[in-house]
């Protein structure tokens, strides 16, 4: 079995992420529903056509794709994983609202064309002219952990070398709208600074995407490696406990030696009670660290919480704004991911320090 | 020696019927399952011909046994109906005596509950309950719900119209690896206007019955269906006896990198796609009885596939033939059923027709097996391949 490490990164959030050199020393707060991304310069990256005919989540998976093989120094790649949650949105519902609106009328296919899943991936496989596996998973809270299940795999089984895995979910205004009159999105404006007392149902919408370059080969911009990755579909809070305590046996580490969890914690007082049933238990003496007050909710906002996991076993660092609780930690070496959304979909991810 | 992994079960539901049984009926007496659409309300109705499932929803409903309340779209339903029979057929009577996980695979997702109430969300609460169901991953966990698949692995794939056989492609790497035993792969596709106008607005749909590989073909058919596999590890077959339907031999996906919707003029992506499946089931072209063409009849990817096949295959190209014309092109499920139709195609010794053929391509000499074949078969290779340049094979052996 070969190990996997993190190479690169590339993550586009409702922060400054994309620049690699900063790790949250400047925090945007927001109050309110939904969260913006901050963009960087696309242009920088794409073509002006070919940027304007993008909808936001091709610009941003194609931006934080280079990114990350930026970050890794790397040209190509063996094969492209991506995962996303609900798709190309904006492109979906541009052809859908027309298609209603005139009767199935004076409709073009270009909107069409890019509302499919697979776009973002192949997409970047065409900038890239990367002719390997390309994959897009596209299962809710578990798209971005699917997707780097498949890559976990094939590099610790030796079949690629580097491989090139993300998650990806824009937002889109009818999507928005419904999602706020069936409450999945907070029905107040609601400050992102104290986004778990919120006591309310639903969560901060947001959108973004998370690149990384997974390799077989340690090099100088390694992050961390990739131990193991577990998606269940269920999961009912009482056999929660037990089953971090087997995935962590079964991947030869166990509670104790866990520096730092990283929890999905989204303010939903509906479902928070997943990891608040961890904070206050087994992990009540470990390091806790959330991070959706910082990008929102969305199906693969999970690929943040992994970019801080890798980044926070680089720089042996745990930004203040992110500490849940207070403990000492001296050296990071071990950080456990846990999310769910709506209590499905639930994931376990655990990283080592290089 | 390299076996494969092994098939328990199958299931499926298509515009030629509700189960195997039925689907290898109409394939061996070349019964076509292309119509006029008949429960959708489109304007192009007079100018397409579709491959539709003959149950209302209300009739598959009934069926499962589903509440009235539920929020299930067709493609839901539809694949609860498939993959039950691929549980039944692999006679599993309890789910979680293995760690089983499921992999689905579909396009369309919840489209057709979403088009039918996109503004009257707005308006009233009556069908909000289907908000929740749009999404591609929602059909698979209901399925998994409804087969009993818990705290497992369960995920959805969407390439587009290779999907399915990227399904079974990486639930065979999981049984290999070890991470399952038991997994159940396929794919479900309802039809929608949102399908059916995307595809008319890129000017491939057939205003008749698809010609795969045919010099005067017109488009495609538009197709629903479901089906799914079971496919269970090698220590699980042996401590369970298990009755073994085939094995998946040989998989592989590759990327065309040339454009987002059409396939490349000598099918770089399809061509690297037989290659890798022949390197992992460790086989020589010639060991390859028969084809099962992705063939949608589109002028653009009958030639490109055509050209790959003939470049992995020389002057020794075996029996092809694409089954869209039975059941039309069926997008994220066509990888399932026609996985399943090379399951039969081997089980029985039989090459099914590619059905309407009559004028040969002036492109390349090579023809589709138009008339049903008996010949002893012992491997068939499936294509399936799709936008975002998306290819895919899968061998199947006895």
């Amino acid at each position: 079995m070969k190990k996997v490490f993190i190479n690169g990164c590339g993550v586009i959030s409702a922060q400054k992420t994309f620049d690699n050199k900063a790790f949250l020393e400047e925090v945007i707060t927001y109050n309110d529903r939904v969260m913006p991304v901050v963009n960087p310069v696309y242009k920088d990256f794409i073509s002006g056509g070919a940027a304007r005919r993008m909808a936001l989540g091709v610009k941003m998976g194609v931006v934080a794709s280079n990114l990350a093989m930026q970050d890794a120094q790397l040209d190509s790649v063996d094969a492209i994983i991506t995962g996303t949650g609900m798709g190309c949105l904006i492109d979906s519902e541009k052809f859908l609202s027309k298609l209603i609106d005139n009767n199935e009328e004076f409709l073009t296919p270009t909107s069409f064309i890019q509302s499919t899943h697979n776009t973002v991936g192949g997409q970047i496989a065409l900038g890239i002219q990367c002719k390997g596996y390309n994959f897009t998973y596209v299962h809710s809270g578990a798209s971005f952990e699917s997707a780097l299940l498949d890559a976990q795999l094939q590099l610790s089984s030796g079949e690629e070398e580097n491989i090139l895995v993300g998650g990806v979910d824009e937002n889109a205004p009818h999507t928005l709208e419904i999602h706020k009159l069936i409450r999945f999105v907070k029905e107040e404006n609601t400050d992102t600074s104290s986004l778990l007392e919120s006591n309310t149902s639903g969560a901060i919408f947001g959108e973004g995407a998370g690149f990384f370059t997974l390799s077989t080969k340690e090099q100088e911009s390694s992050y961390a490696q990739v131990i193991a990755v577990e998606t269940l579909n269920t999961l009912s809070k009482e056999n929660l406990e037990e089953r971090i305590i087997s995935f962590l046996e079964e991947n030869g580490s166990n509670v104790s030696e866990i520096d730092a969890v990283i929890l999905g914690n989204n303010g939903d007082v509906d479902f928070d009670r997943y990891y608040n049933l961890l904070s206050e238990g087994v992990f009540a003496n470990t390091q806790q660290v959330y991070y959706k007050h910082l990008c929102g909710e969305y199906n693969t906002a999970s690929s943040f919480g992994f970019w801080l996991g890798a980044k926070i076993l680089k720089t042996q660092s745990i930004p203040e704004v992110v500490k849940l609780n207070k403990k000492q930690t001296s050296t990071l070496k071990t950080i456990l991911l846990y999310n769910q959304y709506r209590g499905e979909n639930h994931s376990f991810t655990l990283l080592k320090q290089c | 020696m390299n076996k494969g992994v092994a098939i328990t079960g199958m299931g499926i539901i298509s515009a030629i019927g509700n189960n195997v049984e039925e689907n290898y009926s109409s394939l061996i007496s070349g019964n076509k399952g292309i119509s006029r659409i008949s429960k959708i309300n489109t304007i192009h109705k007079n100018a397409i011909m579709v491959g539709e499932i003959a149950f209302t929803n209300k009739e598959l409903e009934e069926q499962l046994g589903i509440s009235p309340d539920n929020n299930y779209s067709r493609t839901a339903l539809i694949g609860l109906v498939a993959a039950k029979e691929a549980i039944k057929d692999a006679n599993i009577l309890d789910i979680a005596a293995y760690k089983t996980g499921l992999i689905s695979a579909t396009s369309v997702g919840g489209m057709d509950m979403t088009e039918k109430y996109y503004y009257d969300y707005l308006e009233s609460d009556a069908h909000r309950k289907y908000i929740e169901g749009h999404h591609a991953g929602d059909s698979t966990q209901k399925i998994a719900e409804e087969l009993g698949v818990k705290e497992s692995l369960v995920t959805t794939i969407s390439t587009a119209c290779s999907s399915a056989a990227n399904a079974i492609m990486y639930g065979a790497r999981l049984i290999k690896s070890g991470k399952l035993d038991r997994v159940v792969v396929g794919g479900a596709d309802c039809l929608s206007k949102f399908t059916i106008n995307g595809f008319k607005t890129l000017m491939i749909l057939s205003d008749t019955y698809n010609t795969p590989f045919d010099e005067n073909r017109k488009g495609l058919n538009l197709g629903e269906a479901a089906a799914f596999l079971v496919l269970e590890s090698d220590a699980l077959v042996a401590k369970e006896n298990k009755k073994v339907l085939a094995y998946v031999k040989g998989y592989g996906n590759a990327n065309d990198a040339y454009h987002q919707t059409a396939s490349s003029e000598n099918g770089d992506g399809a061509t690297l796609a037989m290659e890798k499946a022949l390197k992992v089931a460790n086989l020589r072209p010639e060991a390859i009885d028969y084809i099962n063409a992705h063939g949608t009849a589109t002028g653009n990817n009958d030639l490109s596939e055509g050209r790959a096949i003939l470049r992995v295959f020389k002057d020794a190209v075996p029996d092809f033939s694409s089954t869209k014309p039975y059941t039309g092109h069926t997008l994220a499920a066509a990888g399932g059923i026609e996985a399943v139709y090379s399951i039969l195609a081997l089980q029985n010794n039989v090459v099914f027709p590619n059905l309407n053929f009559t004028t040969p391509m002036k492109e390349f000499a090579i023809r589709p097996q138009v008339e049903i074949k008996e010949k002893e078969l012992n491997t068939v290779l499936s294509n399936s391949l799709g936008f975002g340049g998306n290819c895919s094979t899968v061998i199947f052996s006895k």
